[in-house]
């Protein structure tokens, strides 16, 4: 198995990772379906996703592969992982917006293969890039969506709309020309308009600036308490850390999952942060170094990571008798962890 | 102990009514969208005037073979004779033989034959005597390009048709002139008014291109702006999506129709015979057409280029063999099918038919049914063809 294949790359790829040591970390939280059933007998919560072996292709290329999850009502699920790895088309398919062509799975208990129109009824998708109407104003973009959705009274929807969002006083700005994070709340508020039950965000707040971020996830949180499920997805770590649970998905490819502390432990990263000196010289000598797997800067200093403990000290040790250096043994960063999952994935698809 | 998933308890089931209101969002929303383009706007109102003063001039042909209906009251060798003169200048082909004066001016009203030729009873018995009988030629003049040329080819029928024939008193030419004449009627338009047949013609000409092109680009719009990832996640169904697209565009149509016809009351005094209601009802119903075949293209075309292209296509067989270009009744008979296959061939048939010959709609039943026909063929492959996912 360890011959990383010389054919079928990616899924000798795929055992790679798991064999390397990383099982702990690509089983936080146990197979989907186990823990599913512990779910639901331990406390009976109610499931608002749940897939099993999706796969999407284009053409030729496997965007999503074998991808299997479950959202429980009520939670905020983090979708994390790097660009062009398969979360909007997750997403899309999870809405019905792409047919996937292996998989099973429902959404609010409806089939996703077979249930579209039932799904769209009760699911608000707020699109990566902005996609209501920029010739229209705002008002008339929620009072469209109010009418589609066959709210009793479009206008007052929208009108309540705009005061909750905030944005009263643009109600008649046309939508094209407001700034990033207007569009971004405009979008939101458009989605949660029909009163969904499930929303999945893509992407909500990339190009927002943090108040708005801030503004946009109290938001969320506020929803989510009143029994909303959320799926969103996201670049920014500090998010990921707002969410109750989190997914890695890297080519298509989830790698590991569950809430943030469980990811953090069980990613078998050990971790040194080293401070003073010179630490962009360190930084190169440490990286070619056996057992160090990761070096990242933070700021005046270093994160030094390794799957294995034992082989990482051996190969600091002599930087530790460096006076000039302060040591110190820590916990990987949410960020370490997935950059070290990325790191090895690539190595495995490559 | 296995909850069962959250089901919404209300059910997937649409709300009655629902259909007609999402239908309506949409119209709202793409009204609104309509209203902020102010040059699209600008040129539905200009591109009709401007075209309608621009072509002030006619396309010239001498079509042949032009279908004609014959009515005899009197059966005999020198009416043989005559007609065999007819067909032998090659502007006429006696198509069809017809009973009653009724027959033969329906024949043609609705636009089947280009002529009539009616022989009056005891024609050649007046000839014998050398009464000079007269047959009459009735022409459909709605077209007078087509017919003028047929007219003129008259006079050689009157001085040949009966050289060989014996039995008939002598002919001499110096005093008593030829044996019979020919009453020559142009019906419809007896001054032979060009701006009179062009008028309906661009009619179905501007209504054709700006329909066609509003809707071709409807669909692919909202592709190319990424706006159709929204609309398809929200519960709406393609039929509702096309009518929500159609339906403000033929308020618009109508508006253009309604220029042109007036345009060309006022500076052509071109006249309508027959029922405006009619030929409202009739243009609206061509309206819709033309835009469900431009919604079909835009639910085929990949982007916004390949709609247009798309249009131009058809358009360009809707301008040539229409029998707006080139008269019908003149054109090979492949054209001709492909022109029965066009929309704007039968709705020149209904403008010309309503304002020039005052035809009813017993009339042009034919044509109309052939528009309906066409718009829900489009609007059926339009729904069948819809994307619904990104795939
Ligand atoms: N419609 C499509 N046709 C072909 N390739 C696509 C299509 N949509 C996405 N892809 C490819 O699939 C990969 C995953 O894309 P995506 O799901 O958008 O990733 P992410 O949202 O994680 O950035 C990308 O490499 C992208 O180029
Ligand atoms: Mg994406």
């Amino acid at each position: 198995m360890s011959d990383s294949g010389s054919r079928a790359v990616s899924d000798s790829g795929s055992r790679a990772v798991s064999d390397s040591g990383s099982r702990a970390v690509s089983d936080v939280g146990g197979d989907g379906r186990e823990r599913a059933g512990e779910g639901e007998t331990g406390n009976g919560r109610a499931i608002a996703i749940d897939v099993n072996g999706l796969t999407k292709r284009f053409g030729e290329r496997v965007v999503v592969r074998d991808l299997s999850m479950r959202v429980y009502r009520g939670q905020i699920y983090g979708f994390l992982g790097p660009n062009g790895s398969g979360k909007t088309t997750t997403i899309r398919m999870l809405c019905g917006l792409l047919t996937p062509d292996a998989g099973t799975g429902t959404c609010l208990g409806y089939n996703i293969l077979t249930e579209a129109a039932e799904i769209k009824r009760h699911v608000g998708y707020m699109t990566q890039r902005f996609s209501l109407y920029e010739d229209l104003s705002v008002r008339e973009n929620l009072e469209f969506v109010g009418r589609l959705y066959g709210l009793a009274n479009p206008r007052r929807a929208a009108q309540a709309a705009l005061v909750r969002l905030g944005l009263e006083g643009r109600g008649h700005q046309l939508a094209g020309t407001l700034s990033g994070g207007w569009k971004q709340r405009l979008a939101l508020g458009a989605c949660i308009l029909p009163e969904p039950r499930l929303l999945l965000l893509d992407e909500p707040t990339a190009g927002v600036d943090p108040k708005a971020r801030r503004d946009f996830w109290s938001q969320i949180h506020q929803l989510a308490s009143e029994g909303m499920t959320v799926l969103v997805s996201t670049h920014y770590m500090d998010e990921a850390e707002r969410c109750h649970e989190i997914a890695y998905i890297a080519y298509g490819e989830l790698l590991t999952r569950g809430p943030v502390k469980d990811v953090i432990r069980n990613s078998g990263l050990a971790t040194w942060t080293v401070t003073g000196g010179d630490t962009w010289r360190l930084a190169e000598e440490l990286s070619s170094r056996e057992g160090v797997d990761m070096v990242a800067p933070f700021g005046a200093s270093l994160h030094v990571a390794g799957r294995d403990k034992a082989k990482l000290d051996a190969a600091i040790a002599p930087y530790r008798r460096d006076p000039a250096l302060s040591w110190q043994e820590d916990q990987p960063t949410l960020e370490d962890v997935f950059i070290d999952l990325m790191n090895r994935s690539k190595d495995n698809f490559q | 102990m296995t909850e069962p998933p959250v089901r919404p308890d209300e059910g997937g089931r649409p709300r009655r009514g629902g259909f007609f209101r999402r239908v309506w969002a949409m119209l709202i929303k793409e009204g609104l969208q309509l209203s902020r383009d102010r040059i699209t706007f600008a040129t539905m109102i200009f591109i009709p005037l401007m075209q309608l003063v621009l072509f002030g001039y006619a396309i010239n042909t001498t079509p042949r073979h032009l279908p004609t209906a014959i009515l005899i009251q009197d059966d005999s060798d020198a009416t043989r004779a005559i007609l065999a003169a007819f067909s032998n200048t090659a502007y006429f082909k006696i198509i069809k033989q017809v009973r009653s004066e009724k027959d033969f001016d329906f024949a043609i009203a609705s636009g089947e034959v280009q002529f009539g030729i009616e022989f009056p009873a005891d024609f050649e018995r007046a000839l014998r005597r050398g009464d000079k009988p007269a047959l009459l030629v009735a022409a459909d003049a709605t077209d007078p390009v087509a017919t003028g040329s047929a007219i003129a080819a008259l006079n050689g029928i009157v001085a040949n048709a009966l050289v060989h024939e014996r039995g008939l008193p002598p002919r001499d030419d110096a005093e008593s002139g030829p044996l019979f004449e020919i009453r020559a009627h142009a019906r419809y338009n007896p001054a032979a008014v060009s701006q009179l047949n062009i008028v309906p013609g661009l009619l179905g000409i501007i209504l054709t291109m700006t329909m066609l092109i509003f809707t071709a680009l409807s669909v692919t719009r909202e592709r190319e702006r990424g706006t159709m990832e929204s609309l398809l996640a929200m519960p709406i169904r393609p039929v509702e999506i096309m009518l929500g697209k159609i339906l403000p565009y033929v308020l618009i149509g109508f508006i253009q129709g309604a220029i042109i016809i007036g345009a060309g009351t006022l500076l052509f005094g071109v006249p309508i015979l027959g029922s405006l209601p009619l030929l409202a009802a009739l243009t609206t119903l061509f309206i819709a057409t033309n835009l469900a075949i431009g919604y079909t293209f835009s639910t085929v075309a990949q982007n916004q280029l390949q709609a247009i292209q798309m249009a131009f296509m058809f358009f360009l067989p809707n301008i040539l063999l229409s029998g707006f270009a080139f008269p019908f009744a003149g054109m090979p008979r492949w054209a001709q099918w492909i022109g029965e296959a066009l929309p704007l061939t039968h709705f020149l048939r209904i403008t010309r038919g309503i304002m020039l010959k005052g035809s009813d709609l017993a009339t042009l039943q034919g044509d109309a049914l052939a528009l309906a026909v066409a718009m829900f063929v489009a609007m059926g492959v339009a729904v069948a063809r819809f994307r619904q996912t990104l795939d």
